[in-house]
């Protein structure tokens, strides 16, 4: 469908008008046609206007100015080199991948952006479906978020559009801003940045429209383009909801001025505009509330401590080594200052290039710093709530886990919880410091069903992997009886099941991950000890436990202090 | 783009009480601020450090000195000059030398000299530091932030400086809980906390909505419209501040404080210090002579929030259960 080229171009030339108030665009997917409206952009904002692209790996000297050490040196004298950000003021900026723009760097765009004359931010989204946003504090700032999917290459063929003159028009009057109030609250928004933003697309859409004032048919456009696609609730089919404010006049002077020219306008735009929304909120969005999860779980990820990029740049200073300054090793200038100076006099032998200062620096004296820091440890709970321990013990597993989440917290330590019942495993929770969201995952973990424990323990496996993979060190506790009843392939059957869980449990082993399985059995029972061998994990049988007991065990088994550190370059 | 007026900021009556007392007494140690994008927590900082009058700075002072030769930095100049009270913020990811300061890197490379360079708590030095989501801050720098906070001194001992210059300021955070919780240890610091939600109303959205549109179509128009307002919260600061000193705090109100920090369990004598000094902050701006209870009250919520161990069991907020003890005892 072309549909979704359309309204890009709109919100191209929507955000020409006005970059100010609306910020920019994010384009997901696309390919090609995001090309042409990128060009589209190009064409309709005034020419001579500076574009320039952000790479994900900028540094902050780059991105923010600073001293061009590695000029400087050779040429003897002090280069400055601009920022991009001050480079970009007034310009376009496009930031390719946005979906994987560090949180440190989307917090200066941003900072860049609420200052006057900011950047027009161009997001470039390669994610899939499943990959997280980019990051929220950018998506916040810029009033579109356009998918561009399933289109074909003749809906590419088409001229680029030209700049048409607007005329000026007020600002929406109040029956016009509550509709698009009521279309947020419907869609459960509850930031007001969209709000502001789809207030002005309004604006804009009229003033290109060349209609006298804000009618019913540019809220209903800003509803479709801006809020849609942040909608956390799909809108109730019929009317407004319950408590929209039966205050507001329906029929105003104004509007029936506005009625006469546009036929429709006089008519309170609340439901059209909520229509409108609707239709338009993108099937992503809808599967992602239908699996029930907040909107902002998932599009809030790049500001969240979930995927914390770990880079060499801070921590504990540890001293320095022979390098060159930049890709975010940063110059220890006392060191590098201490490596030059005993070749000083042999050096002031040689001729002084142009502008040299007293001390002549090679590229052999830098030397960058070197930074320990502390690896973070992840605690993985992997919660059986099969029928078999579910009415028993669930409620103590979720106790404990909520009092390690406690512990967790104060030592700065992630948690993450994934459950196993019926006929598989979930992750109810990445990793996350979040206490509010970890209880929230916690007290919605329903119970009962087969015992798939070897989808758990895959999971587990695969979840550790994933921590390690990023610098973390995963610690897996295990609650559950040891008895599993579901094989891999979903077959029912004891043996198998118990064979498969084997297996996996030795894959954890050989992957060297630290485990504890707890035995939440009311008797402890053969199984959970066997897989505890399996998985060359502590066991610990705990046959009446409550919360407390349960912490205080995993405490013990597990280290007290995340203690493994590295160094980095 | 000049910024919103303090006074033209829908809602938000909570924020806005601690910005005020917290720009009365800045001895307080600074806002903790809870709540979601898009709430106006910038806004509000910012327009309250617009708000306030201009401060006399010597000429050419790195470190924003009122009077000459308190610094390390050189201070010569024999002017003063007027200038806009500091606000500065953080970015995510800011390093220790842009938060420090650190050595001059351009005069080390060109002259050999070693220079200090004053950083980001120098130029917040007697005005506002703001750090958006502060809970995603590396801990080391919340540590340093909250230390210098406390002392007023920035004391860097690091690539062979040895400095110490005075940064006083009011420290603002914000975050989203559900992103990432501060240490309990950290947040103790914070003299108060405040939760902000988006308004749910419609009529108020749309206030909010017309009063951005206006902002924006013509800041100098709406600033002058609602420039009486912000002159009224203006006197009232300066009100504050000049009466702080002579307020009293009668027995009976710090009876109340102490039995209301033992009755939530809340640790330490921060929490009650907090409270007493929140009290007679807001009696001052109200213009009171002396604390009383409604004053207490008014600010518990505010100064203890923050403050009450968490039990990972108890689903009801710190909110409800402050307002069930002051319910309880103090009503």
């Amino acid at each position: 469908m072309s549909g979704g080229l359309a309204d890009a171009l709109m919100a191209a030339r929507l955000l020409a008008h006005n970059p100010a108030a609306l910020g920019g665009m994010c384009l997901r997917g696309g390919g090609p046609a995001r090309d042409l409206v990128t060009q589209a952009l190009a064409a309709l904002l005034p020419p001579g206007t500076a574009w320039h692209r952000l790479p994900g790996h900028i540094d902050e000297e780059r991105l923010c100015g600073g001293t061009d050490i590695a000029a400087s040196l050779a040429s003897g004298t002090l280069v400055h080199q601009r920022g991009l950000l001050a480079a970009a003021r007034g310009g376009v900026l496009v930031v390719p991948m946005a979906q994987g723009l560090r949180a440190d760097i989307a917090g200066r765009v941003a900072q860049a952006m609420d200052d006057a004359g900011g950047p027009i931010l161009v997001l470039l989204d390669d994610g899939t479906a499943d990959e997280p946003r980019p990051p929220a504090a950018l998506m916040e700032r810029i009033a579109f978020d356009i998918t561009l999917d399933g289109l074909r290459l003749a809906d590419l063929a088409m001229p680029l559009p030209h700049a048409l003159a607007a005329t000026p028009v007020p600002p929406a009057d109040n029956a016009m801003l509550a509709a698009l109030a009521v279309a947020a609250q419907a869609l459960g928004i509850a930031s007001m940045r969209p709000l502001l933003q789809a207030a002005a697309v309004a604006q804009a859409h009229a003033a290109l429209a060349a209609h006298a004032a804000v009618d019913a048919e540019d809220v209903a456009l800003a509803a479709r383009l801006v809020l849609s696609p942040r909608a956390t609730q799909v809108p109730p089919d019929s009317a407004p909801p319950p408590d929209a404010p039966p205050d507001i006049p329906p029929e105003q002077e104004r509007d029936t001025r506005d009625g006469e020219q546009e036929g429709e306008g006089s008519e309170i735009p609340e439901d059209l505009v909520i229509d409108a929304a609707r239709a338009a909120i993108p099937r992503d969005v809808l599967d992602r509330i239908a699996a029930g999860q907040a909107g902002r779980a998932k599009t809030g990820g790049g500001g969240g401590s979930g995927q914390r990029l770990r880079s060499g740049r801070r921590g504990r200073p540890l001293g320095a080594r022979p390098g060159m300054p930049g890709g975010g090793a940063r110059l220890a200038l006392i060191d590098s200052l201490r490596a030059a100076i005993p070749w000083q006099p042999l050096r002031q032998r040689d001729p002084a290039p142009d502008g040299a200062g007293p001390i002549r620096f090679r590229r052999d004296d830098l030397r960058v710093r070197r930074f320990e820091e502390r690896r973070t440890t992840v605690t993985v709970f992997c919660v059986d709530a099969s029928g078999s321990t579910a009415m028993a013990r669930l409620a103590e597993a979720k106790g404990a886990a909520e009092l390690i989440l406690a512990q967790a917290y104060v030592k700065r330590a992630e948690v993450a919880v994934l459950a196993f019942r019926g006929e598989g495993a979930e992750v109810l929770l990445p990793p996350t410091r979040s206490l509010t969201r970890a209880k929230r995952a916690l007290a919605a973990l329903p119970g009962g069903g087969g015992s798939p424990l070897a989808h758990g323990l895959v999971l587990a496996r695969q979840l550790a992997e994933a921590v390690a993979a990023r610098g973390g060190t995963p610690i897996l506790v295990f609650m559950t009886d040891g008895s599993a009843n579901i094989a891999l392939d979903g077959a029912r059957g004891r043996a198998r099941a118990q064979d498969d869980a084997q297996r996996a449990a030795r894959a954890i082993a050989v992957a060297g991950h630290d485990a504890v399985v707890i035995d939440i059995a009311a008797r402890p029972r053969p199984e959970a000890a066997a897989l505890a061998q399996a998985m060359r994990a502590r066991y610990l049988p705990l046959p009446c436990a409550d919360a407390r007991a349960l912490h205080a065990a995993v405490a013990q088994a597990t280290p007290p202090e995340p203690a493994l550190r590295r160094a980095r370059a | 783009m000049s910024r919103f007026p303090f006074s033209a900021i829908v809602g938000q009556d909570e924020m806005k009480l601690a910005l005020l007392i917290a720009a009365v007494d800045p001895a307080i140690g600074g806002v903790m601020v809870f709540g979601d994008r898009g709430t106006g927590k910038s806004t509000a900082a910012r327009a309250l450090a617009a708000l306030l009058p201009p401060i006399m700075v010597v000429e050419g002072c790195r470190f924003g000195c009122e009077t000459p030769g308190q610094c390390p930095g050189p201070c010569t100049g024999g002017k003063t000059v007027r200038q806009a009270v500091p606000f500065v913020d953080l970015p995510l990811g800011a390093t220790e030398d842009r938060l420090l300061g650190a050595l001059d890197l351009e005069r080390a490379l060109r002259t050999g000299e070693r220079v200090y360079e004053p950083g980001l708590l120098a130029r917040a030095h007697r005005g506002f530091l703001y750090i958006d989501e502060i809970n995603l801050l590396e801990d080391h720098l919340v540590d340093l932030l909250l230390d210098v906070a406390a002392s007023g001194q920035n004391v860097v001992e690091r690539e062979g400086l040895s400095v110490r210059h005075a940064a006083r300021f009011v420290l603002i955070g914000s975050g989203n809980p559900e992103e990432g919780e501060l240490r309990p240890q950290l947040l103790d610091r914070f003299g108060l906390s405040v939760e902000v939600r988006t308004p749910r109303a419609i009529d108020t959205r749309v206030e909010i909505m017309r009063r951005c549109a206006a902002h924006d179509a013509d800041a100098a128009a709406f600033a002058a419209q609602w420039a009486q307002e912000d002159d009224k919260v203006l006197q009232q600061i300066a009100r504050g501040q000049r009466r702080l000193a002579r307020i009293t705090v009668p027995d009976a109100v710090m009876t109340d404080a102490a039995l209301l920090c033992s009755e939530l369990g809340v640790d330490g004598l921060r929490g009650e210090l907090t409270l007493m000094r929140a009290s007679r902050a807001l009696a001052a701006l109200k213009g009171a002579k002396l604390v009383r209870r409604e004053h207490l009250v008014a600010v518990a919520p505010l100064a203890l929030r923050h403050r009450l161990r968490r039990d990972v069991l108890d689903e009801s907020g710190s909110s409800a259960r402050i307002e069930r003890a002051l319910a309880e005892h103090l009503s």
